[in-house]
């Protein structure tokens, strides 16, 4: 695409080098080298276990790193434990189970971090909040509480609400896994409007479809590894590596619609 | 119509019953010999009318004991609560001195604390320690019922999920920011039942500050018993603290049972 090809120029906007993760004496992951540019959307996929979810925490400086560094624009972030709140409002983060608040409003949950942790105004706090909420569909809730909300009006808050201190990546652990069918298509949309309108974004998440229909770059990690990535097309149609056919197969099998 | 109609059989069984065991009570007690004796003694009518002034003027004693002890309470049982959540090693004396805070005062029995401060403290005749027995017994309630309280609040915070903390964390808000605007919110509603339940607790122990020598309402009794060798002015006592206890009590039962229902009703 002539889209993603401008980006390579493009400094990288986080970075991973070398990245290894053990919990206790597994190793989940496996001097990670990744690179994200500006604008761009890269998806993580891979069997459930291959460590796609460890990256990301990584990556948001929730989980230590026993090798490696992490770099935002250019600065290491991993080693200074000091600034990592700092750094953690440049990332936006959300989980498939990231509950929100539930004694706040959907405005008030986007609104939160703006004005606590970024120090704006209420008012204009709110005002990025309701835009936020608007860019996502979710205008009319704004005053609703969060168990008055579907499961994918509440993805589509957390999205906002992670949104809402305008980070440089929005981190994306398979936040469309709990959602029956119907709200999943909501969200997806969503994502595919975020990511038009350049958001730079690292999407873990075992829809393969929506990936190829979203990501610049796909990954494809197995115990921990990035086995190979590159383009949808190349990872989807010709991949190289025997293991990524095995999975794609597999993936296929089970009657995922896959790639039409 | 079925179900309305059961609920109204079902009230009226229970106020028949209930009045069936009250008369069976009255009648058994009654009819013991030495009832006339009893009731002259603890229940008159003329002393009960004729102490209720005085009785109620002290009760203005208690209500000042527990609604300044109260106010106190509520900040510093919080902050003792805060002390013994904190994780950083550089700030472990002051959980240590928070953890045996309240294990202290939760453990000694009231009462001797009430005489030991009471009596104690002024006793050392410290230069600018005021020595009103007033005083000493509003800080020994505070003393107590804040190590009681802080208990309350710390199963309250410990009761809200650490995913909200997380939450809070991931997007870039600190550990006390995602304490204060996530985490007591949401625990502060919880705890409400169990707070005013010690609240109860602390306007009851009101009366034990007595001992020292404070004229509140049960002070008051025992010196109109006294007065007038009849037990009457003490169930005047007892009325006074059951019209403003009973309230709460219902009050407690009723906010819980809606936390009940919301936590069922999948709030989390
Ligand atoms: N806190 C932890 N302690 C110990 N082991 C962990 C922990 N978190 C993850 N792991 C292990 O790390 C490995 C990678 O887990 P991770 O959650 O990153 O996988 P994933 O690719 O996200 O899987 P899924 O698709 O099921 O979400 C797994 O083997 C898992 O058991
Ligand atoms: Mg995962």
């Amino acid at each position: 695409m002539a889209r993603a090809a401008a980006k390579r120029v493009a400094a990288p906007v986080l970075e991973l080098r070398g990245v290894s993760k053990r919990y206790g004496r597994a190793l989940v992951l496996n001097k990670i080298d990744l690179s994200l540019a500006e604008h761009e959307v890269v998806c993580l996929i891979g069997a459930s276990g291959s460590g796609k979810s460890t990256l990301l925490r990584c990556a948001d400086l929730l989980e230590p790193i026993d090798a490696g560094s992490i770099t935002l624009s250019g600065r290491a972030v991993h080693a200074d434990d000091r600034d990592a709140d700092t750094t953690r409002r440049q990332l936006g983060i959300v989980f498939q189970g990231f509950s929100l608040f539930p004694h706040l409003t959907a405005l008030e949950n986007v609104a939160l971090a703006p004005r606590v942790a970024l120090g704006l105004t209420a008012a204009a706090a709110e005002k990025r909040a309701r835009a936020l909420l608007k860019q996502l569909g979710l205008a009319a809730k704004a005053n609703a509480y969060p168990d008055s909300l579907s499961g994918g009006q509440q993805q589509r808050v957390a999205i906002a609400r992670a949104l809402a201190t305008e980070p440089k990546v929005l981190l994306l652990d398979e936040i469309t896994s709990a959602l029956d069918p119907v709200l999943v298509a909501d969200v997806l949309e969503a994502l595919r409007a975020l990511a038009k309108s350049g958001a730079t974004m690292l999407i873990a998440t075992h829809e393969m479809a929506f990936a190829a229909d979203v990501a610049d770059r796909i990954c494809y990690l197995e115990g921990g590894e990035i086995i190979e990535q590159g383009s949808p097309e190349k990872i989807f149609k010709t991949p190289r590596d025997p293991r990524t056919r095995a999975f794609l197969k597999r993936v296929r099998s089970v009657g995922a619609s896959a790639l039409r | 119509m079925t179900a309305a109609r059961s609920a109204r059989k079902g009230t009226l069984v229970a106020v028949i019953s209930t009045l069936v065991v009250a008369t069976l009570l009255a009648i058994s007690i009654g009819s013991s010999p030495s009832w006339p004796l009893v009731q002259k003694a603890f229940f008159d009518g003329t002393y009960f009318s004729t102490s209720l002034p005085d009785v109620i003027g002290a009760f203005a004693i208690n209500i000042q004991l527990f609604v300044l002890a109260e106010i106190l309470i509520l900040p510093i049982g919080l902050l003792i609560a805060l002390a013994r959540s904190i994780t950083s090693p550089a700030l472990a004396p002051l959980r240590i001195f928070a953890t045996i805070y309240t294990d202290f005062f939760r453990g000694v029995p009231s009462i001797l604390l009430i005489y030991v401060l009471g009596f104690g403290v002024p006793a050392l005749r410290l230069p600018g320690v005021p020595s009103e027995p007033f005083f000493w017994a509003l800080v020994t309630l505070v003393l107590i019922y804040s190590a009681y309280v802080s208990e309350v609040y710390r199963a309250g915070i410990e009761s809200i999920h650490p995913s909200q903390e997380r939450a809070a964390r991931a997007l870039g808000l600190t550990r006390f920011q995602a304490l204060r605007f996530v985490v007591l919110p949401q625990a502060l509603r919880r705890v409400v039942p169990p707070l005013l339940n010690d609240f109860i607790g602390l306007q009851k122990d009101t009366a034990l500050v007595s001992i020292l020598g404070v004229v509140e309402a049960f002070k008051q009794a025992q010196i109109l018993k006294s007065a007038n060798f009849n037990f009457t002015p003490l169930m005047v006592t007892a009325v006074i603290f059951l019209v403003i206890t009973i309230p709460m009590t219902r009050l407690v039962d009723r906010l819980a049972a809606k936390d009940r229902a919301a936590q069922q009703g999948g709030t989390r």
